[in-house]
């Protein structure tokens, strides 16, 4: 008897359920319906309110309405997702008193675990193969090619021991699923196992450490050793872009003064040395192939970064500590267009560490060229030492006895 | 024995009824000295921070999805820092900024360690309070300040701190350098100080609550993997961030009274500053002295969580106690002598580099054991999916997925062309971020009836559990191949740059998932807060586990154990132990109980019990020989 009334209560509940649902989905076909409508009149109407009060984009009720119509979406969602849960509920509850077995999550949630493993698998491979064809193209310079090697081991390595320990994690949680018949196996500890899986890491570490150390040593090295000579290029960070200074026939570049800064002479360099008369300017950072490169970089506001992936080259300006980077491009502009089958490539130097509103736009186009087409354009380049500069430095020179406080007042005219 | 009991702890009663009568609504709720109160203040105000900083997320991801579309709401809402319905690129970088920092510091440090360290300290090592509930109050009070403090610069004309989470200097010294170097700033560096007085407060009280006021039995060996992980933490947060206030003071000197510690040659709007002789690379050695055992901060708390409860609903002890609570030790040891290599590429003398690569890959080796004895205490579990053990897997799968992509990031030659891109920010948002959000969120299910007397619903767990962990591998996974491609972080868009705009399209597919995922916490948001006032009734001890904070009754009282302090005789981990009918075994059930499941290696240091359990098994064996 008492069964048979909760069977009808169940029933009427389930009555109670369908019409609930269908309720629901009217509603939700109303709201799409109403929604899409009012979202495609906003779309036609947006631009001409926009370009009617020019750009001037207020509050208008077509937005409201938009907004209006997410937020009941995502309401009616929840709405679902409450049904869902009652109807979840209600089954449970009525498999409890047909005295049947309940839903078994364990079971439910262990599948889950094994499926979210083949599918995340899956999409690990394809993103490793898909957006892993949009990265940087192979290293322009005789380093980069040796990270590059190391990066490629460490990615097998890694991958590996991915593959491994989220198999392991998944599968077990799926195998090892609870239930009532089983007990777990008391396990605490077990010395052999533990000692052999911190070895093993310390030894494969081991040998990223020792390849990566000497790797990282020989690429910081930016002196010049006996018989070497590097084209010295000046790279100087300011906000919002970046200034050239190449070296002229002497091969030497200028010292700087930041006290120096103002008027014409926007680096500060320091005239008294006679190393700074033919340094010259440039707006394009052009280098030879196959010539070793050796950026002096610095800062003059805040730190900026040089950063110049396709050469795997990195290192930070900083205001008041010079920085520097010595690299050999090995493959041309022109070269490396017919390589990534793209007319427009263009190797670039930009900004990689903060440094204020317009730091996703500080950069400098960076060609590599051969050897003569290299001669041809610096003899074009012009030097820093303009008329204008030369005009206030005669006037600076004529006031020898004047402080440097002083000159620096007058430059900052 | 139970006179005894009375008789032993009356002064205590006595204070307690006394103080029962004037237990108003401001003492009991808002300036609580209770541990167990201050520990929800702590878990409020840090979720309600992590729901802040979420949405700041969200936001500046629209833009990067959207860079040239106008949202006419967004001017509506945030006004002036985002004119004609498009950020401001110096709002983008306040927002990146403060999301960072609340995300780090207010969620993951106060909202971790300060919730669980606080409910668990006493709890889990049987002590009626903190060493000092004073202290642990003003804690509270200090981190509520600075939440309030750090919020209230979007309120100053020129916004907030906008230098990166971060704040190097000079960009975060010179208001010339962008706005948000201004008031904001100001702001950001009195929160950042009244952080930490609150972080040192509550740290102190962690270790002296560890270190002096353990129940009769608890020795350290007996103590679970939670008080391990708060205790190491407390150790680091004590000795680390004394260095940032050092750092902040500086920084303070430079920026208003016109010292020149960080600065140095430098020329801002055409004008020649009179700064000389500084060094901004001293502020990023200070900075990550404290940054980098932040980052451990973070993890080690969710690392406890997620064995405790890994160990409970696999029903099996935790594979390696001592190798975890030595691989802990190491973490905590090793996490000072690595900052260095947040510094590769900053100038900084690259043989100083080299040394910090080593030291930064050794600290893989106890990570890898962690990861190792967490996959071995699952293999033969019996495992009961909780939404707390989902968490708890889930931050073992982040851990080792972020955690991998550290070994390229601790090379200091590959480093050279991932610094700084979204390669590391792929990196430290699974191993840190979603890692460290798992551990937190698997211990509220998980402590949940402890602390408001109700259980969580299971299946909306179930739903936010999946949802978040697919939306974050979603978001995070496809940003390695971007840093890849050479896109720096904190870029306002990506538009400038012919290369990155084939980025644009997985750009649109991250923000979508974020905002999924973003939309899913609302299923966790409704769960907490329903389940707290008409959550199913719990039972004393839900999950069957065997730590001290089981023992105490469902409802708060203070001091929490209405008798005496219940004695420790064994490790926290006897769960299915053979030869014992139930499987678990709580801590506080002597061995004289369980004389069928001992084993020898309970008896370390105890002759006695071994010559009681050998009596006892002998006349076991002459029992069954009679029959």
């Amino acid at each position: 008897m008492q069964h048979n009334t909760e069977y009808q209560t169940n029933d009427t509940m389930a009555f109670k359920r369908l019409i609930n649902s269908k309720k629901i989905f009217s509603l939700f076909a109303v709201f799409s319906l109403l929604g899409t409508n009012l979202l495609m009149a906003q779309d036609t109407a947006t631009p001409t309110v926009s370009s009617v009060t020019g750009g001037d984009a207020t509050a208008t009720p077509g937005m409201w309405m938009s907004v209006g119509y997410y937020v009941l979406l995502f309401l009616v969602l929840c709405v679902v997702i409450a049904i869902v849960g009652k109807i979840l509920k209600v089954y449970d509850l009525s498999l409890q008193l047909q005295n049947k077995k309940q839903i078994n999550w364990n079971n439910i949630m262990g599948a889950i675990c094994i499926l979210f493993m083949i599918v995340g698998f899956y999409g690990a491979y394809w993103s490793i193969t898909e957006q892993g064809s949009m990265t940087l193209p192979e290293a322009a310079s005789k380093h980069g090619v040796k990270i590059d090697q190391m990066f490629l081991t460490t990615s097998i390595l890694t991958l590996f021991v991915f593959v491994l320990t989220q198999f392991l994690l998944f599968f077990f949680a799926f195998k090892y699923r609870g239930s009532d018949k089983r007990k777990a196996y008391f396990l605490p500890h077990n010395n052999t196992i533990e000692k052999v899986w911190t070895i093993v890491p310390a030894i494969v570490l081991t040998i990223l450490v020792v390849f990566g150390f000497f790797t990282w040593q020989e690429i910081t090295n930016s002196t010049d050793g006996k018989g070497e000579s590097s084209i010295n290029i000046d790279v100087t960070g300011h906000q919002f872009a970046w200034e050239l200074r190449y070296p002229g026939n002497d091969g030497k570049l200028g010292r700087k003064n930041y006290t120096l800064i103002g008027g014409n002479n926007k680096l500060g360099i320091d005239y008294k040395d006679r190393n700074s008369f033919d340094d010259l300017a440039a707006d394009t950072m052009v280098i030879p192939v196959n010539k070793s490169i050796r950026l002096n970089i610095n800062a003059q506001d805040v730190i900026h970064s040089v950063y110049m992936p396709h050469f795997r080259v990195q290192l930070n300006a900083v205001p008041g500590l010079p920085t520097f980077f010595r690299f050999t491009p090995t493959i041309t502009t022109a070269e490396m267009r017919t390589r990534t089958d793209n007319a427009k490539f263009e190797y670039l130097l930009y900004c990689n560490k903060i440094c204020g509103a317009s730091h996703y736009n500080m950069q400098k186009v960076v060609r590599v060229v051969t050897d003569s087409e290299y001669n041809e354009w610096i003899a074009r380049q012009k030097p820093y030492l303009t008329d204008g500069l030369k005009k206030e430095l005669k006037l600076a020179e004529g006031n020898q006895k004047k402080n440097i406080s002083q000159n620096r007042l007058a430059l900052n005219n | 024995m139970s006179t005894l009991a009375v008789q032993d702890h009356g002064v205590v009663h006595h204070e307690e009824g006394h103080e029962h009568h004037h237990d108003t609504f401001l003492t009991k709720y808002i300036f609580s000295q209770d541990h167990k109160m201050i520990a929800k203040q702590f878990l409020i105000t840090g979720i309600t921070m992590a729901f802040i900083a979420m949405t700041l997320s969200i936001l500046f991801r629209i833009q990067l999805a959207y860079p040239d579309k106008t949202f006419p709401l967004l001017q509506t809402l945030l006004g002036r820092f985002a004119p004609d319905g498009r950020l401001d690129p110096n709002f983008y970088l306040s927002l990146v900024t403060i999301h960072g920092t609340i995300m780090v510091f207010f969620v993951l440090t106060a909202g971790l360690s300060g919730t669980f360290s606080n409910l668990l300290i006493p709890l889990q090592v049987g002590a009626r309070d903190m060493a000092s509930p004073f202290m642990n109050m003003l804690s509270y009070w200090f981190f509520f300040i600075a939440c309030v403090i750090m919020l209230s610069s979007f309120f100053v004309q020129k916004g907030p701190a906008s230098g990166g989470w971060t704040v190097y200097p000079p960009l975060s010294a010179l208001p010339k350098a962008m706005p948000g170097s201004g008031e904001g700033m100001t702001l950001w560096l009195i929160s950042m100080i009244c952080f930490i007085g609150s972080s040192l407060m509550g740290g102190i009280n962690y270790v002296s609550t560890v270190l002096n006021m353990r129940t009769k039995g608890m020795d350290l060996w007996k103590m679970p993997l939670t008080i391990w992980a708060f205790f190491l933490t407390a150790v680091l947060g004590v000795l680390a961030f004394p260095v940032l206030v050092a750092g902040v003071v500086l920084l303070i000197f430079d920026r208003s009274f016109g010292t020149s510690f960080y600065l140095s040659d430098i020329v801002i709007a055409g004008q020649v500053m009179p700064f000389e002789g500084g060094s901004p690379i001293l502020f990023q050695h200070l900075f990550w002295f404290l940054g980098h055992p932040e980052v451990y901060i973070v993890i080690m708390p969710a690392m406890g969580i997620a064995s405790e409860v890994m160990s409970v609903n696999s029903r099996k002890p935790i594979f390696g106690y001592h190798a975890m609570v030595y691989s802990l030790i190491g973490i905590t040891v090793l996490s000072f002598i690595v900052w260095g290599h947040h510094m590769f590429v900053t100038g900084m003398n690259p043989f100083l580099g080299g040394v910090f690569m080593i030291t930064t890959l050794i600290i893989a080796v106890p990570s890898a054991v962690k990861t190792f004895n967490w996959l071995a205490t699952l293999w033969r579990g019996n495992i009961r999916f909780t939404p707390a053990m989902l968490f708890a897997i889930g931050m073992v799968s982040f851990f080792i997925s972020g955690g991998l992509t550290g070994i390229f990031l601790g090379n200091a030659a590959l480093d050279i062309n991932l610094h700084d891109t979204y390669f590391v920010v792929a990196h430290f948002h699974l191993v840190m971020g979603s890692a460290a959000i798992f551990g937190m969120l698997c211990g509220v299910y998980h402590w949940f009836p402890k602390m408001f007397g109700r259980l969580m619903d299971t299946k909306l767990g179930f739903l936010h559990f999946w949802l978040t962990f697919i939306g974050a591998y979603l978001v995070f996974f496809p940003m390695h191949f971007m840093g890849l491609d050479g896109v720096p972080r904190r870029y306002y868009a990506f538009t400038e740059f012919e290369s990155m705009k084939q980025w644009l399209s997985v750009n649109v597919f991250i923000t979508w998932s974020a905002i999924i995922a973003g939309l899913a916490q609302v299923a966790f948001l409704y769960n907490f807060v329903h389940s707290i006032f008409w959550g199913e009734k719990t039972t004393q001890n839900p999950w069957q586990a065997n730590t001290l904070e089981w023992t105490t009754p469902v409802e708060h009282i203070h001091g929490n154990w209405p008798g005496e302090i219940p004695t420790v005789y064994r490790w926290p981990y006897d769960y299915s132990k053979p030869g014992n009918d139930s499987d678990f075994i709580p801590q506080i059930i002597p061995f004289s109980q369980t004389m069928s499941s001992n084993i020898p290696s309970d008896f370390e240091d105890n002759t006695g019990g071994l010559e009681a359990q050998s009596k006892w098994s002998s006349t076991q064996k002459a029992n069954e020989q009679v029959k």
